[in-house]
């Protein structure tokens, strides 16, 4: 039992084992230094920031950045960018949580080995382009100018779902839908490994018990695949909900402009503006931090949630 | 061949369809710009390339050939995600190694020390105040103060708890240490997850762009990402002082080094992509 050991024998285990320390070592300092380090620069957003002072003796200020922010100057902003935050994730949630789980469910029909590990190949290739190529393809796909037009812009013109002087990139009202398919295209192929990984994994006995019941199609789906992959649903919903408050700044920054902020500005990409941009560094970390308690909350709620309902958590 | 029901006959023919038709229009974009890319510029501007290329000219490579801060970007890439991999596989392997190992004092205490940082991090202003503080403004200050991963740290050492224990017991009764242990026995049969984390490492390598845009101050180090960046917000200005009788668009220039971008990607994914169901799978996270 580890309780009763005394430090004494912990050292010579420590001993005994010393190469074991010496490989743990340089992971143990890299996440010091770039992980837990900034951690207490968070003390930032309770300053009176001052670069030339440094964070420690900058002046303490308690709250009134926070202040500052929820009802001050940038208080409009900010609680735009809080709101889209959350408007955002959920449109994701709603919209691309589902997609991979049927595309898996797709995918596991699929007997002929060659044709799904093709469409396997291509489905997971997008995410693993980058962000800037991913934009530069959009950007170009739904440009709409005077001189060419975008194939997606022209299609939409063609379908009469947009007019024809529409600059998709330009207007708010379109700038969800544009992030959102795009997210659901660069990822949905990707995410359906996890899915695909869990059906593959329940047993045939069980589909083969229903048949000779004469269940249909949908009673085997509803019966056997969809418990049969149950656990790693949940897993994928408490991960999900707990990054429900960090929308991906780098696609943002790189698709949005400033027509499109009422819709497109969330807190990672206010924080971006507010504390690189214009430089106001203590107010930036505080929204930071604002944002990472209640993202914090949230995994916490959600595995404790799925625990008593379901016995599966993450820890 | 197993017999089916219609209702079976049905959903199989649906699947074939919807997984054929996601499938393509994943790979619809990747294709489209290497056609955009070698497409003459009247068949480009007037809409005729949908899917395959018209008058075909390669005169954008040309350009893009003597484009030397296209090369030097390219070349940075090169670097960043060959040194960067190496070094996030360093850090991750033996990390990983040693948290695999029941053995360990505090293990659970060190495993929750990685995962933690999964779940909160210092956020923006911090990371970015800690990043000028230590002088991450150069190439190698790219490549160590980035790319380790929580979760493939968690993947990594899934797949070394993974190895049997007889195996290891036998090694180290022949009096083999943890070093060795580790290049000669772990590593060789965790091929799987190591191909895996390697791939994601290097593709964020190769990828990297926000960071190395705000932390780089010399323009002859930064990333083809960045380049390629800077490109897409300038090309439309650039391309008004060029000759108008150019014989491609000025996309296709954007087009050829987003495909140029592209290749490595293509030509390495599809060789390591038959290990993810294994190498992903055991990705369960636990603290």
């Amino acid at each position: 039992m580890v309780k009763e050991q005394s430090w004494k024998r912990r050292w010579s285990l420590v001993k005994k084992d010393w190469r074991l320390y010496v490989l743990l070592l340089p992971l143990v300092i890299w996440f010091l230094m770039w992980a837990y380090k900034p951690m207490g620069g968070l003390l930032i957003a309770f300053k009176n920031y001052d670069a030339g002072l440094g964070i420690l003796n900058s002046d303490f200020v308690g709250f009134s950045n926070f202040k500052t922010l929820m009802f001050g100057t940038y208080s409009d902003q900010f609680w735009s960018a809080f709101r889209n935050t959350f408007v955002i994730s959920l449109y994701g949630i709603v919209f691309g949580f589902p997609i991979p789980i049927f595309l898996a469910l797709f995918m596991s029909e699929i007997r002929h080995k060659t044709y799904s590990n093709v469409m396997q190949t291509f489905s997971y290739l997008p995410h693993f382009l980058s962000e800037v190529t991913i934009t530069g393809l959009v950007i170009t796909l739904v440009y709409n100018g005077e001189v060419n037009t975008g194939v997606i812009a022209e299609l939409l013109i063609n379908l009469g779902l947009i007019s024809e002087n529409t600059n998709l990139i330009q207007e708010a009202s379109y700038f969800r839908p544009l992030y959102i398919l795009t997210g659901i295209w660069k990822e949905a192929g990707y995410s359906s490994i996890v899915y695909f990984a869990a059906i593959m994994g329940i047993s045939p006995t069980l589909y083969e018990a229903l048949k000779v019941d004469g269940g249909n199609k949908l009673q085997e789906i509803r019966y056997v695949t969809f418990p049969g992959m149950a656990p790693t649903l949940i897993i994928m919903i408490i991960l999900r909900i707990g990054t429900i408050l960090t929308v991906g700044y780098e696609r943002i920054i790189l698709l949005y402009n400033a027509n499109t902020y009422s819709t497109a500005d969330v807190l990672s990409t206010f924080v971006y503006r507010v504390g690189l941009e214009r430089g106001n560094q203590a107010l930036g970390a505080s929204a930071d931090l604002f944002n990472a308690i209640i993202a914090f909350a949230l995994v916490i709620g959600a595995n404790y949630i799925s625990r008593q309902v379901s016995e599966t958590s993450l820890w | 061949m197993d017999r089916l029901n219609r209702s079976e006959k049905i959903f199989r023919v649906l699947s074939y369809i919807l997984v054929g038709a996601f499938g393509i229009m994943a790979l619809y974009p990747v294709v489209y710009a290497f056609s955009a890319s070698i497409s003459g510029k009247m068949a480009y501007e007037s809409g005729q390339v949908r899917l395959f290329p018209k008058d075909i000219n390669f005169s954008v490579y040309q350009l893009l050939y003597e484009d030397k801060g296209f090369w030097i970007s390219y070349i940075n890439t090169l670097f960043y995600t060959f040194f960067g991999t190496a070094w996030s596989m360093f850090i991750s392997v033996t990390g990983a190694y040693a948290l695999s190992k029941k053995k360990l004092l505090f293990r659970r205490q060190f495993n929750f020390f990685v995962v933690f940082t999964m779940w909160f991090t210092a956020g923006m202003i911090p990371q970015y105040l800690n990043y000028v503080n230590i002088g991450v403004d150069n190439r190698w200050g790219i490549v160590v103060a980035f790319g380790i991963q929580a979760y493939n740290i968690i993947l990594l050492r899934n797949t070394f708890e993974a190895v049997p224990l007889e195996i290891e017991e036998a090694a180290t009764v022949d009096g083999v240490k943890e070093f060795q242990l580790l290049t000669k026995i772990f590593i060789p049969m965790s091929k799987a997850g190591i191909a895996t984390v390697t791939l994601f490492y290097a593709t964020s390598r190769w990828n990297g762009y926000f960071w190395a845009r705000i932390l780089l101050t010399d323009s002859k180090e930064l990333p083809v990402q960045v380049y390629m960046r800077i490109l897409v917000e300038n090309y439309q200005s650039m391309f008004d002082d060029m000759p108008v009788n150019l014989a491609y668009a000025a996309d296709s220039y954007v087009y050829a080094i987003l495909v140029c971008s592209i290749i490595p990607v293509l030509l390495i994914y599809p060789h390591i992509q038959k290990y993810f169901a294994k190498g992903v799978n055991l990705g369960g996270v636990k603290g």
